[in-house]
């Protein structure tokens, strides 16, 4: 890994490209003022090209910048990923950015950078680079929760967002630092060979530095005790922005505590099960168990997607192949699943606006049987019910955990799920058996169809012919280990 | 085997003719219905085509087929049936086209979505009992708690709500711990002998750890039992039955009940046949408690549908008790048994709801003096109700009789107590049937009953035909069984006989004896 210091181009043209789109998505904006309904496809055509070069280049091994950067299976499947999910999110925003009046070349281009920070971090392996692709998708994101920036609630989130995340890079600069400190480097290759040689036992700076990084990076992710920004967040920030949140920023932090923590710092790693042990513990069952009081549908999933971050806790608890692949596996899946609810969410208005309390769904499947069931899936999946994606995410994870000796976890997985089971399919009841309630209009247009169509198809997909999914992930974790 | 893979075909054709119903115009009610039960009796008849066919003298699965599936974890597209899962594949498919018969008319609102539902739910069903891959196993047995939550849910009484949500949240948590328990499994067999497969008939020879089998025994046991249902787990069942529509009533008793007996029979005592044995005890004194406490409740209501939904309570007890007499005549019975229970009790729910789509009530009290009123009815009835009391000549008798001699030759205080439980059946469904059927004709009901309609009959001959057929001949389902349940009792007392301690059941010449004796009456 490391005597390769050439330029090593290729290994950025992948998330150059997003970052050209979002150039040319502001400069269209600029040019063209009366046209804005083609930026989301201009952006499209950014992500899509995006998403070729990385096919083009897939099971190449390049490093860029002296080392800094790598592109491998591993980063090359997250880059799929965030860009998948990206091209999701834009196809729902082309009519919901409409309706809520956001349609401007920022929120687009914001959308496009963020996306080449997670893809920098799914790449990253060197400390400081990671921090920057870290702080370009965290920048964005607090700019983008602030949209609506004539709504209390939206602001309000900005600012917590922006607050406590800032909190979080402090935390994890600092660690940063500290390893810098103790190991002298802050290539992850060198953290390895620095800590494993001589066969001494990780001193206190290590091990603090590394309870460092992982607050910076388990407060990303929503984990508990972290968390506490989650469902306010999730519930300001535009609909649309809050399906990127729950999909894509976790999802490169995963990657991020990946390759951070499966491949450099090895010798912490029965302390850190430990520590994931409990917050994995804690994360499921508080995320679980306070997302049934909620009432607001948003909310309701900023609680179960911090139940969610428990599941994948388990799977890094457990530390082995299985379990990174299991991730892996699960990021996918969770993609899917909560992209597509999060796209029926925006769908739904009353007079004129968004329609995000949970009664709002009563009796809907009367007028909208395809919504309904499209909904149905969603919340099946994310109950983990098979033949879904949900299921075999969970599957793979608990499975990852029982084969690594963590039983225990296992069990109280599945009796979180059992819980989650209730408020998910308190959705499905609302919809089915209820009477309508009250007018609900549903707004909707070509590309949400096709959007909530793709992410039918991949939940099916993954739920009844799981096999292709797991040897890709399988060979993506296999490249860094 | 040869070209047709019969049983895939079996399981997705229902699928497949939910897919089509799927795609018809909700306003075209005929054309769906249609379909619906084409999609049903093609099932039927391949099912009858598959019984034709099955080799009787061949213990081990047939019409097995094998396809990759997930290949990195070792677990395939393994299917086949053998003499326990046969006739319970065919009964699904017979009381599935009595349903979609049954709702012809009564259901009125979203018939689209109902089709669907059913035939969704008859491959999940079938899925379950032909799988030969644990995972396999667990993906259907879970995906087809969503059609029978729907079909609860929307087509189903006034507090189908609660019943829905409680169906599933207690099955779902009987089935999560399986799952774990199945992880388990898999890994130690990884121990044992380094390979990964969830193929059931490899699993079977793997040696659990004291311990940990008593473990995961409970852990299946428990999921199982929540299904069957076991007392003290049955009280979702009550519930459920009473507010699903009759459709769902009857693939409820009929087939779902099943599926935790057949767990404890295809999972339960060949997977860990030393704490099943060691467990005897408990699941029979449960079983006993579940056939005298469910008689007893049952006498106690006045809702008919309830009556019969606890008189469940008590027959599956009898099953239970059947299976885990351990030997030839017990598990053959208990099998028999619960083809008899899913005919016999899906009548009685589809009597019932034959009686509400005329009252619109299900009270025994708005009822009476219906003997005069609708004669052929009372015929179709009289039968049913005394197969499910046990008359020799009717099915009941056939199955109850075997569990029996099973049980005495375990135990006869065991014995005694299940044959209180018989006759405490009969008292309730005769104060039942006396209720209905006879004194005087309520002024208010003059119009109200009418007799059964060509549909109607048409529902009810079938399961008349099967009824007697398994009562006067019950030896040509019983042979289609004796391979497969040798082969059975064969394993859990090969495992058992290595212990030390003493190995119960006696010497199987003397079984096979006593067996022809008890077919001979």
């Amino acid at each position: 890994m490391l005597g390769s210091p050439g330029l090593g181009l290729a290994a950025a043209i992948p998330f150059s490209m997003v970052v050209g789109s979002a150039i040319i998505v502001l400069l269209v904006d600029l040019l063209l003022p009366g046209r804005r309904w083609i930026l989301p496809y201009v952006s499209l055509l950014g992500v899509t090209a995006s998403a070729v070069s990385i096919a083009l280049l897939w099971g190449r091994r390049v490093e860029g910048f002296g080392g800094v950067i790598s592109l491998d299976k591993f980063s090359s499947f997250f880059g799929l990923l965030f860009l998948l999910g990206t091209g999701l999110i834009l196809l729902i925003s082309v009519s919901y950015a409409k309706k809520e009046n956001i349609q401007r070349g920022e929120y687009y281009s914001l959308i496009l950078f963020a996306t080449s920070g997670a893809m920098l971090m799914a790449s990253a392996v060197d400390l400081l680079v990671l921090f920057l692709g870290l702080e370009i998708l965290s920048l964005c994101l607090y700019a983008l929760s602030g949209f609506f920036r004539e709504r209390g609630s939206s602001v309000e989130a900005a600012v917590k967002y922006f607050v406590l995340g800032a909190f979080a890079s402090g935390f994890f600069l600092y660690g940063i630092a500290l390893f810098y400190g103790a190991t002298g480097s802050t290539f992850y290759a060198n953290l390895q060979f620095m800590l494993s040689s001589g066969s001494r036992l990780p001193g206190p700076i290590t091990l603090a530095a590394c309870g460092l990084l992982l607050v910076g990076l388990l407060f990303k992710l929503g984990s508990v005790p972290f968390h506490m920004w989650v469902p306010d967040v999730y519930e300001g920030a535009p609909t649309s922005i809050t399906g990127y949140m729950s999909a894509i920023s976790k999802a490169a932090v995963l990657a991020a505590f990946i390759r951070i923590f499966s491949t450099s710092v090895p010798v912490i790693q029965i302390d850190l099960s430990r520590v994931l042990w409990v917050l994995a513990v804690v994360t499921m069952t508080l995320g679980n168990v306070v997302a049934i009081a909620q009432t607001n549908v948003k909310r309701m999933l900023a609680y179960s997607s911090i139940a969610h971050a428990g599941y994948v806790l388990v799977a890094l608890t457990a530390a082995n192949k299985a379990g990174y692949s299991s991730v892996l596996f699960y990021v996918l899946a969770y993609a899917f699943m909560t992209i597509g609810a999060f796209g029926v969410v925006t769908l739904l208005r009353r007079a004129e606006v968004e329609a995000l309390e949970i009664s709002s769904y009563s009796g809907i499947a009367e007028r909208h049987p395809l919504l309904s069931a499209t909904m149905a899936i969603f919340m099946i999946s994310l109950a983990g019910i098979p033949p879904t994606a949900g299921f075999f995410g969970k599957f793979y994870v608990f499975s990852a955990a029982v084969g690594a000796g963590y039983t225990d976890l296992a069990v109280i997985g599945v009796l979180n799920s059992l819980v989650s089971v209730y408020f998910y399919m308190r959705i499905v009841f609302l919809m089915y058996m209820k009477e309508e309630s009250e007018r609900i209009e549903v707004s909707l247009s070509r590309a949400t169809i096709v959007a909530l169509a793709i992410c039918v198809l991949g939940t099916i997909a993954m739920g009844v012919f799981p096999s292709g999914f797991a040897n890709l992930v399988a060979s993506s974790v296999a490249a860094i280990f | 085997m040869s070209g047709l893979p019969l049983v895939p075909l079996i399981t997705f054709v229902p699928l497949f003719g939910a897919l089509i119903v799927a795609f018809t115009d909700s306003s075209r009610l005929k054309q769906i219905k249609l379909v619906a039960l084409a999609a049903a009796l093609v099932d039927f008849v391949l099912c009858a085509y598959l019984l034709v066919r099955f080799d009787i003298s061949i213990p081990a699965m047939q019409f097995v087929e094998k396809r990759n599936w997930i290949e990195s974890i070792g677990s395939n597209y393994h299917v086949g049936v053998d003499g326990i899962s046969l006739f319970l594949v065919i009964l699904t498919s017979f009381l599935t086209v009595l349903s979609i018969g049954a709702s012809w008319h009564s259901i009125t609102q979203r018939v689209k979505g109902f089709m669907i539902s059913i035939l969704v739910l008859e491959t999940g069903m079938i899925g379950v009992f032909v799988s030969l891959d644990l995972l396999l196993f667990y993906v259907f047995w879970e995906a087809m708690l969503i059609p029978m939550y729907l079909i609860i849910g929307i087509w189903g009484g006034p507090r189908r709500i609660y019943a829905a949500v409680k169906f599933i949240l207690y099955t779902l948590a009987g089935s999560l711990l399986m799952l774990v328990a199945i992880l388990v499994l898999y890994f130690l067999h990884h121990g044992a002998t380094g390979e990964y497969t969830f193929d059931l008939l490899k699993l079977y020879g793997t040696t659990v750890p004291g311990h940990v089998e008593l473990w995961l025994f409970l852990a299946f046991a428990v999921s199982f039992a929540i299904k069957v249902p076991v007392f003290p787990f049955h009280t979702w069942l009550p519930d459920a039955h009473v507010e699903a529509p009759t459709a769902g009533s009857v693939l409820l008793a009929g087939i779902l009940l099943k599926m935790g007996t057949y767990g404890f029979l295809r999972f339960c005592l060949p997977l860990f046949p030393r704490a099943s044995l060691d467990a005897v005890p408990v699941i029979s004194v449960l079983a006993i408690v579940g056939i005298i406490y469910g008689a007893l409740v049952a006498f106690a209501q006045k809702d008919v549908k309830k009556l019969v939904a606890y008189s469940s309570v008590s027959h599956l007890g009898f099953v239970m008790l059947g299976l885990f007499a351990l030997n030839t005549q017990g598990i053959e019975g208990g099998i028999l048994q619960m083809v008899n229970h899913g005919i016999s009790t899906g009548a009685l729910f589809l009597i019932v709801g034959m009686l509400y789509d005329r009252r619109h009530s299900r009270m025994m009290e708005d009822f009476g003096g219906l003997w005069k009123k609708m004669p052929v009815f009372a015929g179709f009835f009289l039968v049913v109700m005394l197969s499910s009391i046990a008359l020799p000549g009717l099915n009941g008798f056939a199955g109850e009789f075997l569990i029996l001699v099973g049980v005495f030759l375990k135990s006869v205080s065991f014995a005694a107590f299940a044959a209180l439980g018989m006759i405490l059946s009969a008292v309730y469904l005769l104060w039942m049937f006396q209720q209905v059927m006879f004194g005087e004709t309520k002024e208010k009901n003059e119009r109200t009953f009418i007799d059964v309609g060509t549909r109607e009959k048409w529902i009810l001959i079938p399961v008349v035909v099967m009824i007697f057929w398994i009562g006067i001949w019950p030896n040509f389902f019983l042979s289609r069984m004796h391979a497969s349940v040798d082969a059975l009792l064969e394993r859990v007392a090969s495992v058992n006989a290595v212990r030390i301690e003493r190995v119960q059941g006696g010497p199987t010449a003397s079984e096979h004896e006593l067996l022809t004796e008890g077919e001979k009456r």
